[in-house]
């Protein structure tokens, strides 16, 4: 154990901050979920790659910086601390980019990999239909192979950021026969293909974060398939590893709301000390933030070593997310009556925490309801027996 | 002792109930969103036809003489329906404090218009920085530092504010207080106002509260994940159970509090913000185990979960948060030692 940032990785931090205290946007972009704030996001994944910042991690050759995850974690940290827009292709450059990674070949790496580091190719994710959100292996919606295309039909739902993406990562049943997890296959598939149409779904902010979309007779070819046909679960399972820990949700995110929830408590102390509880939870806000960073430069160093990520990410999923609720729970009630307003002007959840209080309800939710992770972590990492 | 409404209490909630639920739907609701000044006047002149805006208003004035105990289960159900109106605060709020002067020509002037449901009264007091409905109102109750002050609509300026529900219209008024528009220095009134201003809310959150469990045990006996319906799941049954818990113990605190305030019990404050506290924890469970119960449905524009969850985000934060009800509750327990004696539960009043 050796608990201090070395030399390079402090020289590395110093690095990213001058960077984005020079190319940030002084002014806070529009919602990337408004069709011209999405724009606005697209051309930042643009300059963020130009500087050579679209994903540290990947290897130079696909668009990244040949990072290490500590310099990942780092570079989050002070992504978050800066006030920079949110990642407007996070699923593809943390769930899928991953995934790439380890299950694409060579060809597919470098054929999506530098594109989506760039923002060129915004990416969605399809897993959950209307008939399996929790129960992901009830999914129906087909892809049946037809010489060296797959012809999808069927629909997918609450896919995030659908509404102006261009290719779509999803789980397919390429065998009608099959059931449950069997028979399932992992495919890309662009967007604009003749036969897909999507339909935007407003959220509880009114913007169409997310949306339905619908198959008819849609062709794929087969070089669009990542691993085997009919692994796809066993990929989507490390894919939702990432989903559900470091990647899509890195510490940073709650280290900053912790922050600004210590600086909201400050200015409004007279009104906030009016019931103990909140400065209680405010501390206990700054701590949970604390812990969860921790425990995520722990796993980065077991990773680093050649760990993998498995249930344990269900823990992980758990605590950011409750962490997250109960932070915004705590500055709506110093805000009082103030709680309710629209921001000026609008400003996403980094700024607004209204906008952040409506997103945190989402948490426990997405990736994976908690109630899930729950059976998981009591099934497999405490061996309790199944239901 | 007789801890029960009576049976015209009972019937009257009853017939006002199937009113709102036939008339108060989510359509009507999402309709007055899209609309500029989002009321209904077809809608507040039913309320009316129901004797609502006369319940306050003492029975000399064309009322029908009632109060606080009278109003707790009806604000109940206007909670439970969303009512996108706020008509609590021209009938029980501002009737409330006309009617502790009706010897002024004024109040009794326009207690007799609210009574037949021609005048309507916005209130605006610190702990609110917005007013609500003022662009509706003919006369604005507003509080000053010199006292409580009734101003005509033609008097202030008024400015939008957006809300998170967006059946809540807010304004900053703008205004200046004159000798003329000063209806009573008496702190008491004010303070009266503020408490059944808190009432009003903690009354509205636990209607919220049984509508989203009411909604929610519906979606969760339908909707169907590893072939059986989610409600069978124990985590799903736990969530919902838990906000029941809370609802069932919230409701007799509001009940002591309604009592109290109508009886000028001296300690009607600190029941007042018991009543607040519970409510708003029960609220603020309900909608958070609502929307997850719900899963990502839970999060979308179209569900008419929105309504009421938004409303009680918005509402938990009126008439004093529940740190500033905390703070009242726990001066007089711990800092006073009050409540203390098993005799204390319904004090001087009793
Ligand atoms: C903001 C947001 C973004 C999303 N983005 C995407 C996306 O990009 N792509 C995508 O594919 N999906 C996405 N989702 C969908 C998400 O994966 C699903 O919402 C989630 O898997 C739950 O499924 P469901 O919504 O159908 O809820 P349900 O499965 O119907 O669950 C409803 C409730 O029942 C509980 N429940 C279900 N089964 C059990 C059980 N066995 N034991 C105990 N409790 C149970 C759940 O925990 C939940 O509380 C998103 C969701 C949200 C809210």
């Amino acid at each position: 154990m050796r608990l201090h940032f070395t030399e390079a990785q402090r020289a590395f931090r110093a690095e990213v901050r001058a960077w984005l205290e020079a190319n940030v946007p002084a002014e806070p972009l529009e919602d990337f979920d408004t069709e011209a704030g999405f724009t606005q996001h697209r051309l930042w994944e643009r300059t963020l790659s130009d500087g050579g910042w679209g994903m540290v991690t990947w290897p130079k050759a696909y668009g990244g910086r040949g990072c290490d995850l500590i310099e990942w974690l780092i570079f989050e940290e002070e992504y978050w601390r800066a006030g920079a827009p949110a990642r407007v292709n996070q699923n593809g450059l943390f769930l899928l980019g991953p995934t790439l990674m380890e299950y694409g070949t060579e060809e597919q790496k470098r054929r999506f990999l530098p594109a989506m580091a760039s923002g060129e190719e915004v990416w969605a994710q399809g897993w959950s239909e209307p008939g399996a959100g929790s129960d992901m292996a009830a999914i129906r919606c087909t892809a049946v192979r037809d010489g060296d295309h797959y012809v999808i039909n069927g629909q997918k739902t609450w896919s995030t950021r659908a509404r102006w993406a261009d290719w779509l990562f999803g789980l397919f049943r390429s065998d009608p026969a099959s059931s449950r997890h069997r028979g399932l296959t992992f495919l890309l598939v662009p967007l604009r293909s003749p036969g897909v149409t999507v339909r935007p779904i407003r959220q509880l902010n009114g913007l169409p974060g997310f949306a339905e979309i619908f198959f008819d007779d849609v062709r794929v070819p087969v070089d669009n398939r990542l691993a085997d046909e009919g692994a796809g679960w066993q990929v989507a399972m490390a894919t939702a590893g990432f989903e559900r820990g470091l990647m899509l949700r890195s510490p940073a995110r709650f280290q900053q709301t912790a922050r600004r929830l210590v600086q909201l408590y400050n200015e409004r102390r007279a009104e906030a000390d009016m019931d103990p509880a909140i400065r209680d939870a405010v501390v206990r806000a700054w701590m949970g933030a604390e812990a969860y960073t921790l425990s995520t430069y722990a796993t980065a160093s077991r990773l680093i070593k050649g760990g993998h990520i498995g249930a344990e990410a269900s823990l992980t999923k758990v605590f950011w997310s409750e962490l997250d609720q109960r932070m915004h729970e705590t500055a709506m009630a110093i805000l009082g009556a103030e709680a309710e307003l629209l921001p000026d002007g609008g400003g996403d959840e980094s700024r607004s925490w209204l906008e952040g209080f409506l997103f945190a309800q989402a948490g426990p939710i997405y990736a994976g309801t908690n109630e899930i992770q729950r059976n998981i972590i009591a099934e497999r990492l405490l061996g309790m027996p199944r239901a | 002792m007789d801890f029960t409404f009576s049976d015209d209490q009972l019937e009257f909630t009853d017939t006002v109930a199937k009113f709102l639920r036939k008339e108060v739907t989510p359509t009507l609701i999402r309709s007055l969103w899209e609309t500029e000044d989002g009321r209904s006047p077809e809608l507040a002149a039913k309320l009316a036809e129901l004797g609502l805006p006369a319940l306050s208003v003492p029975e000399a004035l064309g009322g029908l003489g009632l109060g606080d105990v009278d109003w707790l289960p009806l604000a109940r159900e206007f909670g439970y329906s969303a009512l996108p109106d706020a008509l609590l605060d021209t009938a029980w709020l501002a009737a409330g404090a006309l009617a502790e002067d009706t010897g002024n020509p004024v109040c009794a002037e326009l207690l007799t218009a609210i009574a037949a449901g021609e005048a309507r009264i916005a209130v605006g007091h610190p702990a609110n920085p917005l007013v609500e409905d003022a662009h509706r109102a003919d006369r604005l109750l507003l509080l000053h530092d010199d006292g409580l002050h009734l101003v005509p609509a033609s008097e202030v300026r008024l400015e939008a504010r957006g809300s998170l529900d967006p059946s809540r219209r807010l304004f900053a008024v703008g205004w200046q207080p004159r000798a003329e528009t000063r209806l009573t220095a008496d702190p008491r009134v004010a303070a009266r106002l503020f408490d059944r201003g808190a009432l009003a809310v903690a009354a509205q959150l636990v209607g919220l509260s049984q509508r989203i469990l009411d909604l929610s045990t519906q979606y969760t006996g339908e909707r169907q994940q590893f072939g059986k319906a989610i409600g069978t799941f124990q985590a799903v049954k736990h969530r919902l159970a838990d906000v029941a818990v809370l609802v069932e113990f919230a409701k007799p605190v509001l009940e002591r509090a309604a009592y109290a305030l109508a009886n000028g019990d001296p300690l009607a404050p600190v029941f007042v913000s018991h009543a607040r506290v519970a409510a708003g924890d029960a609220a603020a469970a309900a909608a958070r185990n609502g929307i997850q119960v719900h899963g990502a449905i839970g999060y979308t524009w179209e569900l008419d979960l929105q309504i009421f969850m938004k409303r009680i985000w918005a509402l938990d934060g009126a008439w004093g948060p529940r740190r500033f009800h905390k703070a009242r509750v726990s001066d007089f327990v711990v800092d006073r030692a009050g409540g203390l004696d098993p005799g204390d539960l319904f004090a001087a009043a009793s």
